[in-house]
């Protein structure tokens, strides 16, 4: 899950990372009352989940109060990405120094976290990793042991040289990694980590994606989830416990299981046709998921007809059925419904399917055939 | 023969009078695992489907001897029951449990190498040897005794694939699904190492999907020690970045983990990547004809060719 740049700020700062004095607001004379309060040109920072929001024209620098306002004006409503901004983080400008990376995450090859500095801060990241590798420094941290106090001060003199930033910085690292253990996150970010004019370094940005896994655990995270900024596709999908990413093409896909459902829209964009989503039904049998997921897909208009795969294991084939026929006395879809199920329970599902006459593909590649092709002559 | 699995494998499970805990030790004992015993904490003295449930791992090791545990209870518990297992000298654990965070699996990792036990998953299907063992939830009504390995990130993708092997009449030594989250115990390298030892293993098949950066290890390790043919599939090519697809780990991140990578890397050092998973059966069909390396070599050919054409 990911968190807004404002509301990273906050846990950053709850853990003693130094951060401007910032607030969220959303309207323009909120924003023109901040920079009053403040006396001290702002930074007015879209809050939406899209990375190059800068050169998207949602960060703006503001000199004075009105400034403030009629660039919260400009932003707020404003489209980056195909988000619509809804909130702005009004915060104390900075006279930036230096610019400076510092980032955590988990390695998968090393099962470890590795902290990442770099004294190239400020641009993408992922840039200088492609160009100039030589500029960041890595550290794998031994999880049983912890970062030590040397190890982060080593990784402080990767960025200053002045003792009072070193030190500084070596506090930043250490407390950076504890957050990143204490709120299961699965990075942490500043950038950039900069220096001002006072000798002050400061974190003006802030990154920071939970892993899903622990959100049971990380309750205060868990509220931070902005639904408006989601797809309200999504937030049903995760309501019924669905796991579902949306997409754009027009061939709706119910699978069970993630890898077979990945490769289910890998084969619908192999014979020509364009996946509408992700959907995986999870392991479980109750037909109720099923009504849910076509509920939802059939309620993009783009999609042109819904395939569902099922490889019965621990999932049951009838069940399945029976979630279909229940869907269809629901929702009467008026696009083809494909179906291919095979495993636990095939015969019995089949019976149960009479009821409703659907055309049924034998393996994974004729049902994906077959949607495509149905899908194409309803349009017709 | 078989890899991890086979007729002397001794079976605990962990969370036995779960719902799922109970369910797949019936069926597991159905398919001829020798399961000799359960543990859930409280419910010790009772049976579950003829099986002697045990307050403790330590136990149930040492009344029955178990040398090997599945894992099926709640994310919250998970990684104590695998810290239990290992600290009771259980050599082999196979975690089924989804949605364990990654942080407690990097903290439980480095114990289960110390005591030289294999953990496999979590968020996995377990894995089978078909005729002598099954552990875990894999169905055992599609497998088929015969001498090709499968390894898997993924649980329906796997039966989806060995089915078609059995129905090609390509039988399996055995199928491991190592789970498809960002941090597992085994991965495909510790597979293909085993595949490669195991006699009876003749052909492997490695499906993988986006995410992180372990199917082009695995491709590096097959060029310098891998003589066995080896077919490849990988989910997620029309996945968008960004976004996790279902598993913790298949997301693509930075731009690292597509699926044009993997297959990229892959077919650098001659492992031809399936379509569909109903090709793998042709593909390794053709690659034990030559012998591997040149079979490998003219796929390889084929695929340059076929991108310099277009």
């Amino acid at each position: 899950m990911k968190v807004h740049e404002y509301q990273a700020k906050e846990v950053f700062d709850a853990a003693g990372i130094p951060v401007p004095p910032g607030k969220v607001v959303t309207n323009p004379v909120d924003a023109y009352d901040l920079a009053v309060e403040y006396a001290k040109p702002v930074m007015v920072k879209s809050q939406v989940h899209v990375g190059g929001r800068g050169k998207a024209g949602g960060i703006k620098y503001a000199e004075t109060p009105e400034a403030a306002k009629v660039l919260a004006q400009k932003i707020i409503g404003m489209d980056i990405k195909g988000l619509t901004v809804k909130k702005v983080l009004v915060t104390v400008a900075e006279d930036i120094i230096t610019e400076s990376y510092v980032g955590i995450i988990l390695d998968r090859a090393t099962k470890q976290p590795v902290i990442m500095v770099s004294s190239a801060g400020g641009v993408d990241i992922e840039e200088v990793a492609a160009k100039t590798p030589h500029k960041i420094s890595k550290l794998y941290v031994d999880p049983v042991v912890g970062l030590k106090y040397y190890q982060a001060r080593n990784l402080a003199y990767k960025l200053y040289r002045e003792p009072s930033q070193v030190k500084k910085a070596t506090d930043i690292i250490l407390k950076l990694y504890d957050v990143f253990w204490n709120v299961d996150a699965s990075l942490v970010e500043i950038n950039p980590l900069i220096t001002n004019t006072a000798g002050e370094v400061v974190a003006i940005d802030a990154k920071l994606n939970i892993d899903d896994n622990a959100l049971y655990r990380q309750k205060e995270i868990a509220e931070m989830r902005d639904i408006d900024s989601e797809d309200p596709s999504e937030v049903e999908a995760r309501e019924g416990d669905l796991s579902f990413v949306k997409l754009d093409g027009n061939i709706g896909c119910i699978v069970n299981g993630a890898g077979l459902a990945m490769t289910t829209m890998d084969l619908v964009k192999r014979y020509g046709g364009d996946p509408a989503n992700f959907l995986d039904i999870g392991g479980s049998s109750n037909p109720q998921k099923v009504v849910t997921a076509m509920k939802i897909i059939l309620s993009d208009p783009k999609v042109e007809a819904v395939l569902i795969n099922i490889f019965g294991g621990i999932t049951r084939c009838d069940d399945v059925a029976n979630g279909i026929i229940a869907a269809f006395k629901e929702l009467q879809p008026n696009v083809p419904v494909v179906v291919r199920l095979t495993g636990t329970n095939e015969e019995k599902a089949k019976q149960i399917l009479k009821k409703v006459n659907l055309p049924f593909g034998d393996t994974l590649d004729d049902v994906v055939k077959k949607a495509i092709e149905l899908g194409k002559v309803e349009v017709k | 023969m078989s890899v991890f699995i086979n007729k002397k494998t001794k079976l605990i499970v962990q969370g036995i009078t779960g719902r799922d805990g109970s369910f797949h030790a019936e069926q597991m004992k159905e398919y001829g695992t020798n399961v000799v015993g359960g543990v859930t904490p409280g419910k010790g003295g009772s049976k579950v489907a003829g099986i002697p449930v045990f307050n403790t791992v330590e136990n149930a090791v040492s009344e029955t001897g178990a040398n090997t545990s599945v894992i099926y209870v709640p994310p919250a518990f998970a990684v104590d029951a695998i810290f239990e297992a290992v600290g009771s000298g259980i050599k082999l654990v196979v975690c089924i449990t989804e949605g364990v965070p990654a942080n407690e699996m990097m903290k439980v990792y480095p114990f289960v190498k110390s005591k030289g036990a294999r953990l496999i998953g979590p968020n996995c299907p377990g894995l089978i040897s078909p005729g002598e063992s099954k552990v875990g939830i894999m169905p055992g009504s599609i497998v088929k005794k015969g001498n090709v390995g499968v390894v898997s990130r993924s649980g329906t993708l796997t039966y989806e694939a060995i089915w078609a092997l059995t129905s090609n009449n390509m039988g399996q030594s055995t199928c491991i699904g190592i789970g498809g989250d960002q941090v597992i115990g085994t991965n495909f390298i510790d597979c293909l190492e085993a595949f490669e030892a195991d006699r009876s293993t003749k052909a492997i098949v490695m499906l993988g999907e986006i995410g992180g950066t372990d199917e082009e290890d695995a491709a590096k390790y097959v060029k310098k020690y891998v003589t066995k043919p080896v077919v490849s599939f990988i989910a997620g090519q029309a996945a968008p970045p960004g976004k996790r697809m279902g598993h913790a780990g298949a997301i693509i991140s930075g731009g690292t983990g597509t699926a044009k990578e993997k297959i990229a890397a892959l077919n650098k050092v001659g492992i031809p990547v399936a379509g569909s998973p109903i090709e793998i059966p042709g593909l390794i069909k053709e690659l034990m004809k030559g012998s591997k390396k040149t079979a490998a070599k003219k796929v390889a050919k084929k695929k340059t060719t076929n991108k310099k054409k277009k």
